[in-house]
């Protein structure tokens, strides 16, 4: 650099662009009312839980066992039954959508029994909904194994001693809510909204509006320029981070079982990526629509889909789990979760934190790459 | 000779192919203004932005206060064309920021602010935001913040586009004052009149040099040959044709009633009789302008006759006017934007809409085009009415707007052919407009080019060939020929003459003062109202009853009616 590295000027240029942001109503709705619509829509819109599926159960048999096994489906908080006699009155629910799946306990279930061996059921799901078809198929049948369980039908026909019995126990989240996921996942979004997308426009505006032309003839050096861009945009992402978090413990019940400063380490390790980007963008594209756009691409909708937030990276076909390694909501949103419903396991966290830094750093290198004090 | 404070030698700066400069030398000397002059394209803004070290040359070089340029930048001041202000900061914020940025000590801060607040008429809107500021004022503070750290040498990048005269004149007196302290300006224009009254010139056109030296120099060369010839007696418009298409006639232009010639060099001055114009015509020298030794400079103007008027239609004589505006007013909430509109023009006349920035001359000619409804009054063009028959009132028109209503990511082929679709010419009728439009205009190597990468020049020409390719009665032209070269801007008038003598009739808005003596009638808009009415001359009269002047130019008047009208305004706000 050929101008010394000036805090009077940073500073001046750092108020200007507080000044900015506090009177441009779009930064406004993009750092704090998005965030609430995202929250309440992933809180309260959108579940991936499925508690009360609508089925319909189909009782062919009167026998003792089949009405106990019956009595069992009624009082599974999974389903919300419709009780009928033959598939025939309920197949045309299910065509329609109104159920969604069907479950048979045929006529010979109780003389089956008696003759001492388990007789199968049918299951009838809906196939054009493939997850909840899976999830009624799954719990249908784990109903049906619990209640043979519990009426000691169903033995391991090799053990004789008192048999394994596994139970599962959900550590962190015992309900599985999805909310508790879907909490720390929206902070990413937003972090990456405010930190790559404002800062990828706000770069852009200044070479739309010929203000950079000006600012490049004066003193300033690129160094002031970029860090005055990064100041503000990263308290702001933490002002709306904060109040995503607060909102999602108080409003929706999210534990937060770790420590307050391991949540902004996370979370400002990860803004170094997402501000570099924003910048990285802003300075290559020149153009507020591009710098959107590209913005768009490469930041958010990674951070939805490849993060681990929606789709879960170990369930992707191996080429798009390696392309996740270089997404660094990758390693935020798994921080994340850890701060809010296991504590603070500073073994999972500080790699993440080294690996979003080593990010954060490619960034702002490509960055003052691309900004150069130059118009040609 | 003093030192001068920058100074380049043989500088060219290439884009690709294109040369953008190509081998400029000059120099910037303290206190004095030197004028950058050239049209759009001519390669200022690049010449500016190398001096200011935001551009690498490609060859040659530059040296900025002793040093190379961006090294000196704390006593640099520059003011880019679009300013540089931040739009969502107030006028002292803007200030500030660039008080601080420059490193102007705090405890002079104050000091520095009051005394350009003061220079620059500001200080009543220090605190609304710069966004908020008409064009006049936002050059002002532009050039206030350029200044907040007194500079040693100011580059102004065309700091009178946009503006209106009036604030091109207070700007210029700003400048003025500035050089008695010493600092070396350059004041880069595409207004030629500006550079008569710079201290020295350089004249670049297509990147190239063309003259340096005080402008006197150059008009000197044109002294005696330029002659203005009144009182003829066929119509003006003819008769300019007439001169045009003589070998001893290198430029014309209509001033009014008269008509301005340039003699070509080593020919005599032709006199009444040799023009043929009729018994009572005089003529008389008048004094040479810094256009036409520019135009000289180029080889001179185009010729007078018209090949595009040739092959257009005549349009038939009626007794209708072409264009009529009774009592059109247009209100946006509480602001009115245009009040009591009134004007009647016959066919085959040139009437002008001239006015300041924001005076509510576009919004006037937006009702008549029928993009704006008026909010009271009516309005006709070539007869129809624009309430009840908007469409049919559309169609008879052609439109050509200020920026060039192009469609800039479209070669000029399919520019042309979009146009003829969309004035729905037949298949075979469009076919022939087309070819005609190509040859008249001289596109031919131009057809796969897009139309957003075309040189100025022929944007312009395109534009006008995409206007008229359906031969409507009546044309609308906004700021048709703001910024493109002296000889371009006299070829699109000599076609538009030669339309207006085929009966079409032309409302064009302008701030081009040269513009507007090419006008049968112009009403001045000023704060929403028409101030004035009349021919050019008798708007010159009226300009001259008010300020005692002797033959004021148009601008003149332009400037002496609104200050006239405001005097008037105070002085009915003070009762």
């Amino acid at each position: 650099m050929r101008f010394r590295f000036d805090l009077r000027r940073l500073a001046a240029l750092v108020r200007k662009e507080a000044a900015q942001i506090l009177r441009d109503p779009s930064t406004f709705l993009i750092a704090f009312v998005l965030p609430m619509i995202l929250l309440f829509l992933f809180g309260y819109a959108v579940s991936l839980d499925s508690t009360r599926t609508r089925v319909g159960l189909v009782i062919q048999d009167s026998s003792a066992p089949a009405l106990r096994l019956a009595q069992a489906y009624r009082n599974s908080r999974y389903f919300e039954v419709t009780e009928a006699r033959t598939v025939a009155q309920v197949r045309d629910k299910l065509v329609d959508g109104e159920l969604r799946a069907l479950i048979v306990i045929p006529q010979d279930f109780g003389a089956g029994i008696k003759r001492g061996h388990m007789p199968p059921i049918q299951i009838v799901t809906d196939g054009s909904q493939p997850n909840t078809a899976n999830f009624a198929a799954a719990y249908g049948e784990g109903v049906r194994a619990s209640w043979a369980a519990a009426e000691g039908l169903e033995r391991n026909p090799g053990a004789r001693e008192a048999p394994v019995i596994v139970s599962a126990r959900y550590w962190y989240n015992p309900e599985l809510k999805s909310k508790f996921f879907l909490v720390p996942g929206s902070i990413a979004n937003v972090m990456t909204m405010v930190g790559t997308l404002l800062t990828a426009l706000v770069v852009a505006r200044e070479w739309e509006r010929g203000t950079m032309e000006a600012m490049m003839a004066t003193p300033i050096s690129m160094a002031e320029f970029i860090a005055s861009k990064v100041i503000p945009y990263f308290f702001l992402a933490q002002a709306s981070m904060t109040l995503c978090a607060v909102i999602g413990v108080w409003v929706f019940g999210v534990p937060f079982r770790g420590s307050i400063f391991a949540l902004y380490a996370i979370s400002s390790a990860f803004l170094m990526p997402a501000l570099g980007l924003g910048l990285f963008i802003s300075a290559a594209t020149k153009n507020q629509f591009v710098a959107s756009q590209v913005a768009l691409l490469s930041a958010f909708l990674p951070t939805f889909l490849l993060s681990g937030f929606i789709f879960e990276i170990g369930s992707m076909p191996w080429p798009i789990q390696a392309l996740t390694y270089i997404v660094p909501a990758r390693y935020l949103i798994p921080s994340l979760e850890t701060v809010f419903l296991a504590g603070d396991q500073w073994g999972l966290l500080l790699p993440n934190i080294g690996i979003m830094l080593l990010f954060g750093m490619v960034f702002f290198t490509l960055s003052f790459r691309v900004t150069r004090r130059s118009l040609d | 000779m003093t030192q001068p404070l920058a100074s380049t030698t043989d500088l060219v700066k290439a884009f690709d192919a294109n040369r953008a400069l190509d081998g400029v030398s000059m120099a910037i000397e303290p206190g004095r203004i030197t004028g950058l002059v050239g049209p759009d394209g001519a390669g200022k803004t690049t010449l500016i932005r190398i001096l200011a070290g935001l551009m690498a040359p490609t060859s040659g070089t530059v040296s900025v206060l002793g040093g190379k340029p961006g090294e000196k930048l704390e006593t640099l001041g520059y003011m880019p064309q679009r300013f540089g202000l931040y739009e969502d900061l107030s006028v002292l914020e803007n200030l500030k920021l660039y008080a601080e940025v420059r490193g102007l000590p705090r405890n002079e801060q104050q000091d520095s602010f009051d005394k350009l607040l003061a220079f620059t008429d500001l200080a009543r809107f220090q605190d609304r935001l710069a966004g908020k500021l008409s064009g006049g004022m936002k050059q002002k503070l532009g050039l206030a913040c350029a200044l907040v750290k007194t500079p040693k040498v100011l580059l102004l990048d065309e700091p009178g586009v946009g503006v209106d005269p009036i604030s091109r004149r207070e700007l210029w007196a700003m400048v003025g004052d500035l050089t008695e302290q010493g600092i070396g300006v350059l004041w880069s224009t595409a207004y030629l009149d500006e550079a008569e009254k710079c201290d020295t010139v350089y004249l670049l056109n297509e990147g190239k040099l063309l003259f340096d030296g005080p402008p006197a120099e150059l008009t000197g060369h044109v002294r005696d040959r330029v002659i203005r010839v009144s009182g003829f007696e066929a119509r003006r418009r003819q008769f300019l044709t007439r001169a045009l298409d003589r070998d001893d006639v290198i430029d014309g232009t209509i001033q009014g009633r008269s008509v301005r010639l340039l003699v070509a060099d080593g020919k005599p001055v032709p006199d009444a009789q040799a023009l043929a114009a009729g018994p009572d015509t005089e003529v008389d020298t008048a004094d040479p302008r810094f256009e036409d030794g520019f135009i000289e400079r180029l080889g001179g103007g185009p010729k007078g006759t018209s090949a595009l008027a040739a092959r257009y239609r005549t349009i038939p004589e009626t007794t209708d006017c072409a264009i009529e505006a009774n009592g059109l007013t247009k209100v946006f909430g509480a602001f009115t934007a245009a009040r009591d509109m009134n004007f009647r023009i016959p066919r085959g006349q040139i009437f002008g809409l001239l006015g300041p920035n924001g005076a509510g001359k576009s919004t006037t000619f937006k009702m008549l085009c029928g993009l704006l409804s008026p909010t009271s009054g009516t309005g006709a063009v070539a007869g129809k009415s624009l309430r009840k028959s908007a469409a049919a009132a559309r169609a008879s028109l052609g439109y050509m707007a200020q920026k060039f209503s192009l469609y800039g990511d479209l070669s000029v082929r399919q520019n042309l052919d979009f146009f003829a679709g969309a004035y729905d010419l037949p298949r075979d009728k469009a076919q022939r407009a087309i070819e005609a439009m190509i040859e008249i205009f001289e596109l031919h190597d131009k057809l796969d080019v897009n139309a957003g990468t075309l040189p100025l020049g022929f944007k312009q020409r395109l534009a006008l060939a995409c206007a008229v390719m359906h031969e409507p009665p009546v044309l609308f032209l906004d700021e048709p020929t703001s910024g493109v070269d002296p000889v371009t801007r006299r070829e699109f008038w000599m076609h538009i003459n030669g339309l207006v003598e085929k009966g079409v009739t032309v409302l064009v808005t302008t701030h081009f003062m040269d513009e507007a003596e090419y006008c049968d009638r112009a009403t001045l808009i000023y704060r929403a109202e028409q101030i004035a009415t009349g021919t050019p001359d008798e708007l010159k009269a009226e300009a001259a009853r008010l300020t005692g002047a002797a033959d004021p130019t148009m601008e003149d008047a332009f400037i002496a009616l609104i200050e006239a009208f405001d005097r008037k305004r105070e002085a009915r706000e003070a009762a």
